[in-house]
C-alpha cells in the first residue's frame, strides 16, 4: 500500500535516524521533561502531533512560500499549532500541563521541528511529509519514554504515578536514587541509550 | 619460590596466543606483573633512561602513604564507637584498645571488599573486551574510596557508585591516566548526589550497634555523631563547643574514616613528596590559599558561626588534608605543568572555603573543590604553555 519512499519517510527516523539519537536534536527538552513518565509521554505526544501536522501544512503550501521568509512561515505554523496544543492540554489535562510549563510554548524553538520542516517537507509530498512527522515525533518520544522510565523507576521508584517498588525493599534498606532526579543523569541516560543503539547497528554493518 | 614460579609459567602458557585460555591473557598478565618483576628489559645498546619505577611501583607507593590513614581511621571508627555507647567512661584500657581495633576493622573491611570487588571486576571484563592489559589504576582508587566514606554508607550502596565512576569516569574517557575527573571522588559525588541522606547528617559518622552481630550496644543519651563542620554550619554548637585544636590534629573524632587523622595525613604526605609521587607545590598551595581565604572570612566575613571558625581549624577538620595530599596531587587529574599546579592549588584552596562558608548545604568543600579544579586542570595547563610558547617567541 505505501510506497517504499514513503516507508522509509516513517522508519528510518524510528531507528537508523533518529532525531535524538543520531542527529543528537532536541536533548534539551529530552532532559528537562523526563523526570516522570506521565510528562514525557504527554511531551512525546504533542511532539508528535505538531511535528506531522505542521509538516502536512507546510507541505501543502510548499510552492507557494516565498523562499525569502519561508522560515517566518514555518515559525507561524508550527506556533499556531503549539498555541492550539498549548490551551487543550491546560483545558483537559491541566496538571501535567503545569508541570511541563514552559517546555510546551518551547517546542516551537524544538530544533526537531524545524529541521523536518526545512530539510522534509520543504521538498516532499503531503503523504510522505505526514509518515516523516509522524516518525519523527515518534522517534523522540521513543526516546524520552525510555529515559523517563528508567529516571522516575530509578529516582522516585513509581511509574505514571503509582508506587511499583513494594515497601518491603524500603524497610530492608532500599533507598531512591536522587541522582536521578538530575538533569546531569537524564544526559548520561541518554548518552547510554546512544551507545548501546550504536553498538547495535555497528554489529548489522 | 623458584617451583611455583615455574609452574606459575607453565599455567601462563595457556594464555599466550593459540592458547586454550587466550581471550584470558590480560587476567594472567595483570596477576603475572602484580607478583613478579617482568623479565623484559630495555635493550642494553642505545641511550634509555633506566628507572625501575613503572606506574604499578607509584601506585602500590600511594598504597603505602594511604596505610596510616587507613589504619588510624579503623581505630578511630571503633573509638567513636565505643565513645558513643559509653563503653569509655572509665578511660581507655589496652583490653579496650584491642577492641576499638578490632571493631573498626570489621566495619571497615566490607567497604573494602566492595570497592576492590566491583571496581577491579569492571576492570578486568573492560580489558577482556578491549583486549588491553589490564591497568593499575583501580588499586589507589579503591583504597581511598573507602577513606573518604561515612563508616555507616550502605554496601550496596558503595558498589553502585563504584560501578557508576569507574565506568562513566573512566573507562568512557579510555580507561587509567585518560580519566579527566578522580574516580574516587566521583564515586562519592555520586553518592553525595544521589543518596544525601547516607553521607551527611548526624547518624552517618559514628557505627552505633553491631558490626557483623558484635557488640551490639547503643548509644548513650545525648549523643552527637556529627562532624564539627556540621555542627557549625547547622548552628548546632557554637565554636567554643567544638573540638579543640589537638582534637583535630589527634583525630579522635567523628568524620569520614581516613580524613580526620593530620598525624597520619603528615606521615603519608611525607612519603610521596620524598619519593616525588606527589607535588609538593599543589599541597603547599591549597594549603596556604585555604589558610588566606579563611583568614580573610574570619576578618571580614558574614556573621555566621563556620565563617568565624579560625582559619588553622579550617585547615585541621573536614577532608581538606586529606583531599590536598591524597587527592588534588592525583597527577592524571591535577594540572600537569609546574606552574599550572600552583594556580590549580589556589583555585581549590579558594573554592573549599567559599563552599563551606557560604552554602548552608555543603558543610564539607573539599570534594566539589577537587572537582572543580579538575575540570579547570587543562585549561590551566593550555594557558601556561600558551603563554610559555609567546614568551619565548619573543624572546627568538
Amino acid at each position: 500500500m505505501l510506497s517504499k519512499q514513503t516507508k522509509e519517510a516513517f522508519l528510518g527516523p524510528l531507528n537508523a535516524n533518529n532525531p535524538v539519537l543520531v542527529q543528537i536534536l532536541g536533548i534539551c527538552s529530552a532532559l528537562a521533561v523526563t523526570v516522570q513518565l506521565k510528562p514525557a509521554l504527554v511531551m512525546g505526544i504533542s511532539v508528535t502531533i505538531i511535528v506531522a501536522l505542521s509538516n502536512v501544512v507546510i507541505s501543502l503550501i510548499r510552492k507557494s512560500i516565498p523562499m525569502r521568509i519561508r522560515i517566518i512561515v514555518q515559525l507561524v505554523v508550527v506556533a499556531a499549532l503549539v498555541t492550539i496544543v498549548s490551551e487543550v492540554l491546560k483545558a483537559f489535562a491541566y496538571d501535567v500541563a503545569m508541570q511541563l510549563s514552559v517546555y510546551i510554548g518551547l517546542i516551537i524553538t524544538n530544533c526537531i521541528l524545524m529541521g523536518r520542516l526545512e530539510a522534509f517537507a520543504m521538498t516532499n509530498n503531503v503523504k510522505d511529509s505526514l509518515m516523516d512527522g509522524l516518525g519523527n515525533g515518534l522517534g523522540y518520544a521513543m526516546i524520552l519514554v525510555i529515559v523517563a522510565f528508567v529516571r522516575e523507576l530509578l529516582g522516585s521508584g513509581k511509574l505514571l504515578g503509582f508506587q511499583v517498588i513494594p515497601q518491603w525493599c524500603y524497610d530492608h534498606g532500599y533507598s531512591n536514587c536522587g541522582m536521578m532526579l538530575m538533569p546531569a543523569m537524564a544526559l548520561i541516560l541518554v548518552g547510554c541509550v546512544i551507545w548501546a543503539h550504536r553498538s547495535i547497528n555497528e554489529e548489522k554493518k | 619460590m623458584e617451583k611455583f614460579y615455574n609452574l606459575w609459567k607453565k599455567f601462563g602458557k595457556n594464555f599466550e596466543q593459540g592458547g586454550k585460555l587466550e581471550n584470558l591473557s590480560s587476567f594472567y598478565d595483570a596477576f603475572d606483573t602484580f607478583l613478579f618483576t617482568p623479565n623484559t628489559t630495555a635493550k642494553k645498546t642505545g641511550s634509555q633512561i633506566h628507572d625501575g619505577s613503572d606506574s604499578k611501583r607509584t601506585m602500590i607507593l600511594v598504597v603505602l602513604a594511604l596505610v596510616p590513614c587507613a589504619l588510624f581511621g579503623m581505630f578511630n571508627v571503633g573509638y567513636q564507637h565505643l565513645l558513643a555507647t559509653g563503653q569509655l567512661a572509665a578511660g581507655i584500657t589496652a583490653c579496650l584498645w584491642w577492641k576499638a581495633l578490632g571493631f573498626g576493622i570489621l566495619a571497615v573491611l566490607p567497604l573494602y571488599l566492595v570497592s576492590y570487588i566491583v571496581g577491579l571486576g569492571i576492570e578486568f571484563i573492560v580489558a577482556q573486551m578491549k583486549h588491553e592489559e589490564v591497568a593499575e589504576g583501580y588499586l589507589v582508587t579503591g583504597f581511598i574510596l573507602p577513606l573518604i566514606l561515612p563508616i555507616n554508607t550502605p554496601l550496596w550502596q558503595v558498589a553502585i557508585a563504584t560501578a557508576f565512576a569507574v565506568i562513566f569516569a573512566k573507562e568512557v574517557f579510555g580507561g587509567t591516566g585518560y580519566n579527566i575527573f578522580n574516580v574516587a571522588l566521583i564515586a562519592r559525588a555520586f553518592l553525595f548526589f544521589a543518596y544525601p541522606s547516607s553521607m551527611t547528617g548526624d547518624s552517618v559518622f559514628v557505627r552505633i550497634g553491631s558490626t557483623w552481630g558484635w557488640d551490639g550496644a547503643q548509644a548513650v543519651d545525648g549523643f552527637s555523631g556529627a562532624t564539627t563542620l556540621t555542627q557549625l554550619s547547622t548552628g548546632i554548637a557554637a565554636q567554643t563547643d567544638c573540638a579543640s585544636i589537638w582534637a583535630s590534629i589527634n583525630g579522635l573524632m567523628p568524620g569520614c574514616v581516613g580524613e580526620t587523622c593530620v598525624w597520619a595525613i603528615l606521615l603519608g604526605a611525607i612519603l610521596l613528596i620524598a619519593t616525588g609521587v606527589a607535588s609538593w607545590k599543589v599541597m603547599v598551595s591549597i594549603i596556604a590559599t585555604a589558610g588566606i581565604t579563611a583568614y580573610l572570612f574570619n576578618a571580614f566575613g558574614p556573621d555566621t558561626a563556620i565563617a568565624h571558625f579560625p582559619w588553622y581549624m579550617q585547615l585541621l577538620n573536614g577532608g581538606l588534608l586529606f583531599g590536598a595530599v591524597f587527592m588534588a596531587t592525583d597527577p592524571v587529574t591535577s594540572a600537569r605543568t609546574e606552574c599550572g599546579k600552583w594556580i590549580y592549588g589556589v583555585l581549590i584552596g579558594f573554592i573549599v572555603i567559599v563552599v563551606r562558608v557560604l552554602n548552608p548545604g555543603f558543610p564539607e568543600g573539599m570534594m566539589l573543590a577537587i572537582l572543580l579544579g579538575n575540570a579547570f586542570a587543562p585549561l590551566i595547563d593550555w594557558c601556561v604553555i600558551r603563554k610559555n610558547i609567546k614568551k619565548r617567541l619573543k624572546r627568538a
